[in-house]
């Protein structure tokens, strides 16, 4: 596949997300929660990993758009927060996203509210080889 | 009232697509209702028909693993009502499938008339993690008798399907396909 621009892989992650959540594609900026601001629940996500495969042909493991593993693990969780290990581990499995504001108060309950649209494209464009793919 | 909305399969290949046919006939109780006078087949118990020839296509795919259950309807859209006499024609296609889910296409026709068609997503719950069951293995296997999947069913290779020894819901998950 010939490189994509940021702005044909946001135009492609728009279609997915329009498709799989049903909202208007005005709705769909870069600054959108996937969670708060376009409604996602969690079986959305899966509809979305099928479309973002089958639209960009890449793959993606599970955990490594929503890292699971690292919040249901009491290594990295104390009293619902995410603690300093776990908060690396999340950078370093999420270079994507922009952590920044989650980091000020981490509570686990709070990470679904994290993700936006600029964060998938990002992901994308590191999965692509075309960026380094780092939010921060 | 029994939840069953296909009435038999005549084509199942493991893995990659079914077809089902659903007659609607006037000594279903609930047309009676909807409407009276003017009996029409719901369309959500279409999707549901729909749903069913995909779940189990779905299921066994997963080799009875996992409790399949319909988790979302991506789209769906209708082109109308069918009636007492109709026969529903459902095909459903596995267009994708993860450790957590599978993502089918299903259409409905009336003859050459497209009816339906729909996107629908299925998660593949671990029985273990989930809680008490909804699908006993039991039921599962009357169901796909009662429909005649062994009798049509056949693998990529055009072998023929025969029942998964038991009990194959408690082998552990992500043992296989997926």
């Amino acid at each position: 596949m010939a490189a994509l621009s940021q702005e044909q892989i946001f135009e492609k992650v728009r279609v997915a997300l329009v498709d799989a959540l049903g909202v208007d594609e005005e709705e769909v900026t870069p600054e959108a929660t996937m969670v708060g601001d376009l409604g996602a629940e969690s079986i959305d996500f899966l509809d979305i990993v099928f479309r973002l495969e089958k639209a960009f042909d890449i793959k993606i493991p599970r955990g490594e758009l929503f890292p699971e593993d690292i919040l249901n693990n009491a290594e990295y969780v104390v009293d619902g927060r995410v603690n300093p290990v776990g908060l690396e581990q999340l950078h370093k499995r999420m270079p994507f996203a922009d952590l920044t504001k989650f980091k000020q108060n981490p509570v686990v309950q709070d990470f679904v509210l994290v993700l936006t649209v600029q964060d998938l494209v990002r992901y994308v464009e590191g999965k692509l080889g075309q960026s380094p793919a780092a939010a921060t | 009232m029994r939840w069953f909305w296909i009435d038999r399969y005549t084509e199942f290949v493991s893995g990659q697509h079914a077809t089902a046919v659903k007659s609607v006939s006037l000594a279903e109780d609930h047309l009676h209702d909807h409407f009276p006078g003017a009996p029409l087949m719901p369309n959500s118990l279409v999707l549901e028909g729909m749903a069913q020839t995909a779940g189990l296509l779905v299921a066994q795919n997963q080799g009875f693993r996992y409790e399949v259950v319909l988790a979302k309807v991506a789209k769906v859209e209708f082109h109308f009502l069918a009636r007492p006499g109709d026969t529903l024609v459902y095909r459903a296609k596995i267009e994708d499938a993860k450790e957590g889910g599978s993502f089918t296409t299903v259409t409905s026709h009336v003859g050459d008339r497209p009816q339906a068609k729909a996107e629908i997503f299925f998660a593949h719950l671990d029985r273990r993690v989930n809680g008490p069951t909804m699908f006993e293995p039991e039921t599962i296997m009357g169901w796909l008798r009662a429909v005649r999947m062994f009798e049509v069913g056949r693998d990529a290779a055009g072998n023929r399907l025969v029942p998964p020894s038991y009990p194959p819901m408690t082998a552990t998950a992500g043992a296989g396909a997926g």
